[in-house]
C-alpha cells in the first residue's frame, strides 16, 4: 500500500504524439524549438515548440468526437486517450482524474476565439475531459503555477494513500498564447534565441506547448518497462517574493531535504537530477544555490527546456516522463544549449548524452508565488 | 522639467498603488528603490512599461533601468533626453 | 470514510460585507464594492502591510482571511490548501483587456503576476513566514471531501503540523471566502459534514 507507481504514459508535442517520438529526438539531441513568426501571439518572431494543428486535428478525429473541442482540449484528449487505452483500465469509481494546468483554455478570452468565455473556467475544462472518457469521479484541477505538473503526481499519491482512489490518471497541458507570451515579455524574460539553461551566455526563456498524461497506480501488476516508484515528494514555499526566486534557494532546498527524508535516502543515492532550468538568470542561480546547499552539486543534472521550452503546467509531468525513460535506458540526456557554466555555484551539467547505470532520480520545479516541488523516483525494473 | 517630475510622481503613486503616499512626500532626489520609496523588482518592470507606453522609450537593455530609476531627477532627465512623444 | 483525528481550530467567513470568525461577527461594512470593503477591513484590523495595496482582489480576499486566522498562531509548519471556482479569472480578464487594447496593447507585469490563483498563497506565505506545502485546486463548488482527504494526508505524514484550508473565490465583483485551520485540537471535529454545515451557515 505504501508503494505508488508511475506507469503508462504519453507525450503530445512538436515531436509527435507519443512518448517514444519525444525520447528518440532527445536521444539524438534534436531540439523541438523553432522560430515562430505569428504576430497574433507576439509582435516579434519568437522561439517555441508548437504542436502542429493539422496533425493534431487528424489524431483527434480518430477519437470520433461528438462536439467541438478547443485546441487545448484536443491536445489533452489525444494524450489521455492513448494512456487510458494502453492501461486497459476500466474507469470505475476507484479511478481518479487530475488535470494540471496553469491557464487552461485561456485563449477563449480573445475576441477572435469562437468558443464561449465560460470555457475559461478550469472546472469546465476538467469536466469536458471527465465526460469524454466517462470518468466516475469529478476531475480535480490543480493550478499551482509551474510546479503543477510534478505536484499533481504528489497529489495523486497522497489521495491513493488516503484510499480515495486506487488509480489516478494525471493529464497536463498549457497553450502557447498571446496571454502568456505578452506577460513573460513584460517581465523581460523571453529569449530571442533558443534558451540555454545554466549557460553563461543564456538570455532568458522560451515558452513551448505539450500535453502529457500518465497513470499513477498502487497496482504493481499494471506497470511498464520505464515504471518508477514515487518514493518522496515535498513542496515548500520560499516565503520571500511572489515573482522573484529566493536568493538562498530556501523553498527548493527545503523541498529537496523533505523529499529525501521521506524517501530515506542521502544525496549520494541520487543518480540524476531533472531540474527546472528555465534559463533566466535568477531561476538558474537560485537552483544552483539550493542544489549546493543540499550537497547535490556533483550529481549529473539537466534541464529539458532546450528541447521543449518551458511548458508551464505540463513541464513537471513532461520532464518526469522523460526522466523515467532516462532511468530505464540508463541514458543521461544532454542539457541542450549548455556550453559554459553561468551560475555562481558548481553544478554537474550533462554536456552530452551518455550511458550511466541509474536507479534514482530527483525532479524539481519552481514557480511564481514562491512555490517549489521536489519528487524522487526509483526504477522498478532494476 | 518640474512639470514632468510632478507628472512622474503622480503616475508612480497611481500605477504602483502606493497607498498613503502623496506627491509632496516624494523628493526629487529620494531613492525610489530600497530605503526610499521601497519599490521592488515588479515595480521596476512596471516602470519600464511606463517608459514605453507613455513616453515611447524602449530600453534596449532592461539593466539600464537601475540607473534611470534611481530617483525622480534621473528619470525625468532620461525621459527629456530620449522621449519620442 | 471520513474519520479524522484532527479538529477545526478556527474558521473565518468573508462575504456580503461581513467578516466573521468562529461564528462571531468581527467586522461589517456597508460598501457595495469589494475594493472599498476590503480596504475598510484592512484598516479595521490595523494591518499595516503596504504590499496589500499592490495585490489583486483574490489575493486581498485570501490575505484578509489568513490575517483573521493566523494572527497569534505561531505554528510555523502550517500548510496552505486553497480552492475556488474562478481561478484568477478576474485578473486574467484585466490582463487580456490590457494586451488587446486597440490603441496598442501593453501588458502590465504587476497585473500579469497575479494571473495565477496560487499567488494568493505566496502572499500569505510571505506575510506569515510559512515555508510550507501549498496546493491550489479548482472545483465547480466547495469540495470538503477532497480538501479533508488531502489535509489529513499532509497531517498524518508529518508534512504539516497544521493546515490553513478552504475556499476563496472572486469573480465578477462577487466574493466568497471560507477558510479554516485544521490541527490536533480544536473547536469541532474535522469532517465533511461539519465543513459543509459551516460553509452553508449564513
Amino acid at each position: 500500500m505504501n508503494n505508488v507507481y508511475l506507469s503508462h504514459n504519453n507525450i503530445v508535442s512538436a515531436y509527435g504524439f507519443d512518448s517514444a517520438s519525444a525520447i528518440d529526438s532527445i536521444k539524438d539531441e534534436v531540439s523541438g524549438l523553432s522560430l515562430v513568426d505569428d504576430s497574433s501571439i507576439l509582435p516579434n518572431p519568437f522561439y517555441s515548440s508548437l504542436i502542429t494543428q493539422d496533425s493534431l486535428s487528424e489524431a483527434f478525429q480518430k477519437l470520433d468526437p461528438k462536439e467541438a473541442y478547443t485546441r487545448l482540449e484536443q491536445i489533452l484528449l489525444v494524450s489521455l486517450s492513448d494512456t487510458i487505452k494502453k492501461s486497459g483500465l476500466e474507469l470505475t469509481d476507484r479511478v481518479g482524474l487530475i488535470l494540471s494546468t496553469t491557464k487552461g483554455n485561456i485563449d477563449v478570452l480573445e475576441t477572435k476565439n469562437p468558443f464561449d468565455e465560460s470555457r475559461a473556467y478550469l472546472a469546465e475544462l476538467g469536466q469536458k475531459i471527465e465526460d469524454f472518457f466517462g470518468f466516475k469521479n469529478e476531475a480535480l484541477v490543480l493550478s499551482n503555477a509551474c510546479v503543477s505538473g510534478v505536484l499533481a503526481l504528489a497529489v495523486a499519491k497522497r489521495l491513493i494513500r488516503q484510499k480515495r482512489y486506487d488509480h489516478v490518471f494525471v493529464v497536463a497541458g498549457d497553450l502557447v498564447s498571446e496571454f502568456i507570451l505578452s506577460g513573460f515579455n513584460s517581465f523581460q524574460a523571453l529569449s530571442e534565441a533558443p534558451c540555454k539553461p545554466y549557460c553563461k551566455t543564456r538570455s532568458g526563456i522560451n515558452i513551448g506547448e505539450v500535453g502529457c498524461s500518465i497513470l499513477v497506480t498502487k497496482d504493481d501488476n499494471n506497470l511498464v518497462d520505464e515504471s518508477v516508484r514515487l518514493i518522496g515528494e515535498a513542496s515548500c514555499n520560499d516565503a520571500n517574493h511572489i515573482s522573484g526566486p529566493s536568493r538562498t534557494g530556501e523553498g527548493l532546498y527545503r523541498s529537496i531535504v523533505s523529499a529525501m527524508n521521506q524517501a530515506k535516502i542521502d544525496a549520494d543515492a541520487i543518480d540524476y537530477i531533472s531540474a527546472h532550468g528555465t534559463a533566466t538568470l535568477f531561476n538558474d542561480e537560485m537552483e544552483a544555490i539550493a542544489f549546493n546547499r543540499a550537497n547535490l552539486q556533483d550529481v549529473p543534472l539537466n534541464s529539458l527546456k532546450g528541447y521543449f521550452g518551458h511548458t508551464l503546467g505540463a513541464s513537471g509531468l513532461l520532464e518526469t516522463i522523460i526522466g523515467m525513460h532516462s532511468l530505464y535506458s540508463n541514458t543521461l540526456y544532454a542539457s541542450l544549449g549548455f556550453d559554459k557554466l553561468g551560475v555562481s555555484q558548481p553544478l554537474n551539467i550533462i554536456k552530452e548524452t551518455t550511458s550511466k547505470e541509474s536507479s534514482i532520480f530527483l525532479k524539481t520545479a519552481s514557480g511564481f508565488g514562491g512555490c517549489n516541488t521536489a519528487a524522487i523516483f526509483q526504477k522498478v525494473n532494476s | 522639467m518640474s512639470e514632468l517630475k510632478q507628472e512622474l510622481k503622480e503616475k508612480i503613486i497611481e500605477q504602483l498603488n502606493l497607498e498613503d503616499v502623496s506627491v509632496d512626500e516624494i523628493a526629487n532626489n529620494d531613492p525610489l528603490f530600497g530605503e526610499g520609496l521601497g519599490l521592488d523588482s515588479i515595480d521596476a518592470l512596471e516602470l519600464i512599461v511606463m517608459l514605453d507606453k507613455d513616453y515611447g522609450i524602449r530600453l534596449a537593455d532592461p539593466k539600464e533601468g537601475r540607473k534611470i530609476f534611481e530617483s525622480i531627477d534621473t528619470m525625468a532627465a532620461y525621459i527629456e533626453a530620449n522621449r519620442s512623444n | 470514510m471520513n474519520r479524522s483525528d484532527y479538529h477545526i481550530k478556527s474558521y473565518c467567513r468573508i462575504r456580503d460585507g461581513k467578516i466573521s470568525k468562529d461564528g462571531e461577527l468581527l467586522f461589517s461594512d456597508a460598501s457595495e464594492e469589494f475594493p472599498a470593503f476590503i480596504k475598510a477591513a484592512y484598516k479595521h484590523f490595523e494591518t499595516d502591510y503596504s504590499k496589500f495595496f499592490k495585490m489583486d482582489n483574490l489575493s486581498k480576499l485570501a490575505f484578509m482571511g489568513a490575517e483573521v486566522l493566523l494572527r497569534g498562531n505561531d505554528e510555523e509548519n502550517t500548510a496552505l490548501i486553497l480552492s475556488n471556482r474562478a481561478s484568477s479569472l478576474d485578473t486574467d480578464r484585466k490582463h487580456q483587456a490590457a494586451i488587446s487594447n486597440p490603441k496598442g496593447g501593453f501588458a502590465s507585469p504587476a497585473v500579469f503576476v497575479y494571473t495565477l490563483p496560487n499567488i494568493c498563497m505566496g502572499e500569505i506565505s510571505i506575510r506569515h513566514k510559512l515555508y510550507s506545502e501549498n496546493s491550489f485546486f479548482i472545483f465547480a463548488e466547495f469540495n470538503p471531501h477532497l480538501l479533508s482527504n488531502y489535509t489529513n494526508d499532509l497531517l498524518e505524514t508529518g508534512k504539516a503540523k497544521e493546515v490553513l484550508c478552504g475556499w476563496v473565490d472572486y469573480d465578477k465583483e462577487k466574493y466568497d471566502a471560507f477558510l479554516y485551520v485544521i490541527g490536533k485540537k480544536g473547536l469541532l471535529a474535522h469532517n465533511t459534514e461539519g465543513l459543509t454545515k459551516l460553509y452553508r451557515t449564513k
